[in-house]
């Protein structure tokens, strides 16, 4: 019997880690991504998991831990958050090159300095090029249902790659919110076993990792390249299978109430949730607004995204992260590049906030949905704008 | 296939090679061979996780590999974690039966610079972790597959690109970091130094290392003619002269009770083993007589430590 | 019979690399004739030999090969001619001679 049980979004990874019976746990702890280490920690501890937990000494060894685990075909988990992935960078790049599934939970956070141990997206953001399959969670119980689904994805034969879930620090991870955890059988029916083909065994001696000098580089990149575009379509069958065992039917891009809509707003992660209560809000005021809740971030989907936005005549874009010097959110600067060769497309505003845990009331929405539709209208001093940031001693927002 | 092995005394060593004949290590290498006879002692059941370096790039250039037994290099710096992953890996699957029982030993090889400089909070870690694995340095007191650029294992006085000779400065101005030390203060079962100038000793080491239950840190000294500047054909000489010198010590550290392989009522004066190599050529008779009073003390030390920790 | 050569990087696109970039060929590296490096070759009078073994066991390349008879023989396509085999013969029997030109 499946049971409903209240969760932080740290717990209920954990919980996904633990029924997807992974094999190898290399972590190392982080603010605000402590919780899932800990409670894997104590599952181990108490024989609720049997796995290897590898208590690391930082977070470029915990990633380096699992690609060796990960090549002699363990199933293999981690999880961090800001500086802590900015630590294991190098070895991101290494494992999606060398085509080994680890799966690893993010807790987004703000990157240092100044130092914050609260959320953002910009450690998301910076791992964009890293060539990991990557989704986004609006709640715990996604956090739950995107973590089973990130080894599907990974571990399916025709991809093998690592995969990274991405939920917001604090305000997912330190939040209890009602999660629906299935039956340990149906989780066995959705995921089989892992199989690794090219697993380092003395009775199959293999090479993994060799250099590659320029005459063959460039290919072993473009190799790289279809294999995550490939992805694509595993994502969206794992999403099919998910649905038909668990009832929820996840897609890569999610509309919600954008039939008709003249204003679409473009968020990610929890603040998907506020801003849906403003769309609503609004659209009892009889406006004409809808939002686009983007989950699936690499590979990007771009067919979904330009079906989506069809026909409305404004899309303002939500960033927690700045492109420091460049075009100012990264959603934004990749979805005008995704939009760019439509013949017909909305016109583009790009609004920054959020940053180091300052948090998005639904008034906040509504001034971004307002002020959003006034900049693409208008057009604006910035090529971006920033919501709540403090500009003038009186605080006047703006 | 039939193998074999070719009798010296009480020695028997294997015909087979786990490392290809055709690699591109330079001519002479003193590294090549003492990882060619590390292989002959481990065997096939191995697991290997190779650092960035010399062994690294002269093995396996894509598409092309010298190796015969499972490798991986994944980068310089995280090779004690990368092993670390294949040993917990490895246990775990077999446990859970999700693999067969069998007997691999996962085996990590890394140079100085990936020891003793970048490498050395992963090894900190893995060794305090008390993975079953073993860890080979092969110690060419340098960075030399990049171009002979000075680690933290490079010897006093040496001129290397990085700390080079000059008008200002001797080369090196600090004493090369004690690894084997570092090892043994992480209470391991084993730590050993080898060198291939005592070919049999470095296979004997290298197996035993293999054969314990828990982290083995063994330190091979790798004479290199390309980056220490010595004829190609010196590699064993030099690598017996370091030690007849005491520049480089040969023993063993097993729960923390030290055993000298390799003692001589008096040493050999370093200067004997200093003047084999163009790294050394710009010392004055000063500095020689530093490196002298230096290697008496650290002997001195060594001799002591094994009088009060006996094996 | 086609005969095999040493790989390189242009025989491959991007569609047949292996996945990850792994080298199923194990040892392959044994096509590459380094013996194209030297300048010197070693030369055994096998009169002085006493088939000791040494020369096999220290040469850092495995060029040297056991013969039926337990005497070692150089095996010229990967010899880099360093000279560590004479160096180490007991006996002195091995002599590195200049290679050359053919």
């Amino acid at each position: 019997m499946s049971k409903r049980v209240g969760l932080e979004a740290s717990h209920a990874a954990a919980e996904a880690a633990k029924m997807a019976n992974v094999d190898v746990i290399a972590a190392y702890p982080i603010t605000p991504q402590t919780h899932i280490p800990e409670r894997l920690a104590e599952m181990v501890a108490d024989g609720e998991l049997n796995a290897a937990y590898i208590p690391v000494e930082s977070e470029h060894s915990a990633m380096s831990t699992c690609l060796g685990a990960a090549a002699v075909g363990a199933r293999t988990f981690t999880a961090t958050a800001g500086p802590g992935l900015e630590y294991m960078h190098n070895v991101l790049y290494v494992a999606s090159a060398m085509r080994l599934p680890v799966v690893m939970t993010v807790a987004n956070r703000a990157l240092s300095a100044p130092l914050s141990i609260w959320g953002d997206h910009s450690d998301a953001m910076s791992v964009r090029d890293t060539g990991w399959i990557q989704v986004f969670c609006q709640n715990s119980q996604e956090a739950f249902d995107m973590t089973l689904c990130a080894f599907r994805f990974g571990e399916d034969p025709t991809i093998l790659l690592p995969v990274m879930v991405h939920f917001d620090g604090f305000h997912l991870t330190h939040v209890t919110e009602p999660v629906i955890l299935p039956e340990q059988e149906e989780v066995d029916r959705f995921l089989p076993n892992f199989h690794y083909p090219f697993a380092l065994d003395p009775d199959k001696p293999m090479t993994h990792g060799a250099f590659a000098p320029p005459d063959i580089y460039s290919e072993a990149k473009v190799a790289q390249e279809m294999a995550i575009r490939k992805s694509k379509a595993v994502v969206m069958q794992a999403f099919k299978e998910f649905g038909d065992i668990f009832g929820r039917y996840y897609h890569p891009v999610e509309p919600y109430k954008t039939q008709g809509a003249k204003t679409l707003l473009l968020t990610m992660g929890s603040f998907s949730e506020t801003a849906k209560t403003v769309i609503d809000t609004k659209k009892d005021r009889g406006e004409s607004v809808g939002l686009i809740n983007l989950r699936l971030w690499r590979p990007f989907p771009f067919d979904e995204l330009r079906q989506a936005v069809k026909g409305a005549e404004t899309l303002i874009i939500f960033d927690r992260c700045i492109s420091f010097g460049g075009p100012g959110g990264p959603v934004s600067s990749e979805i005008r590049s995704a939009l760019y060769s439509e013949r017909e497309r909305p016109k583009v505003a790009s609004l920054v906030g959020g940053l180091g845990g300052r948090d998005m009331s639904a008034k906040d929405f509504e001034y971004v949905i307002d002020r959003g539709r006034e900049v693409a209208e208008k057009g604006s001093e910035e090529l971006y704008e920033t919501v709540g940031i403090r500009d003038k001693v009186s605080g006047i927002r703006g | 296939m039939e193998t074999q092995s070719i009798k010296f005394g009480k020695n028997l060593v294997t015909t087979e090679e786990f490392l290809a004949e055709g690699h591109t290590f330079c001519t002479g290498c003193g590294e090549a061979l003492a990882l060619r006879l590390a292989c002959k002692a481990l065997g096939r059941n191995v697991i290997i996780a190779n650092a960035t370096g010399c062994t690294e790039v002269c093995t396996s250039p894509l598409p092309v590999t010298s190796w015969r037994v499972p490798w991986i290099h994944t980068l310089f710096e995280n090779t004690a974690a990368t092993a670390s992953g294949i040993e917990a890996g490895l246990k775990v699957l077999m446990q859970k039966g999700k693999m067969p029982e069998k007997d691999i030993k996962c085996v990590a090889v890394a140079g100085d610079g990936g020891t003793t400089d970048i490498g050395i909070q992963a090894l900190s870690g893995a060794l305090e972790r008390n993975h079953d694995f073993l860890y080979l340095c092969f110690d060419n007191e340098a960075y030399m597959n990049t171009g002979i650029q000075r680690s933290s294992a490079t010897p006093y006085g040496a001129s290397t690109t990085t700390a080079p000779a000059g008008k200002l400065s001797i080369g090196q101005t600090t004493w090369k970091k004690n690894l084997p030390e570092i090892a043994v203060a992480h209470n391991i079962p084993y730590v050993a130094t080898a060198s291939p100038g005592y070919p049999f000793d470095l296979m004997n080491k290298v197996k035993k290392g293999a054969d314990v239950k828990g982290p083995a840190y063994v330190h091979i000294f790798s004479p290199c003619p390309t980056g220490w500047r010595h004829a190609t054909d010196l590699a064993i000489e030099i690598g017996r002269l370091a030690v007849e010198t005491g520049i480089f010590h040969l023993y063993e550290v097993e729960h923390s009770r030290y055993k000298l392989n390799v003692d001589r009522p008096k040493l050999k004066p370093v200067e004997e083993y200093l003047k084999t190599q163009g790294r050394f050529r710009h010392l004055v008779d000063e500095e020689i007589a530093r490196i002298q009073e230096h290697v008496d003390e650290e002997y001195a030390k060594l001799k002591a430590k094994v009088a009060c920790f006996a094996a | 019979m086609t005969e095999k050569r040493l790989k390189t990087g242009s025989d491959f696109t991007w569609r047949n690399l292996e996945v990850g970039n792994v080298i199923t060929e194990t040892g392959n590296a044994a096509l590459r004739r380094t013996g194209d490096w030297r300048t010197q070759r070693p030369v055994t009078d096998v009169e002085k030999c006493n088939k000791c073994g040494l020369c096999w066991l220290h040469c850092p390349d495995a060029a040297i090969k056991p013969l039926k008879d337990g005497y070692y023989e150089s095996d010229l396509f990967y010899c880099k001619g360093c000279g560590i085999c004479a160096k180490v013969c007991p006996k002195g029997a091995i002599t590195m001679i200049e290679e050359q030109e053919e």
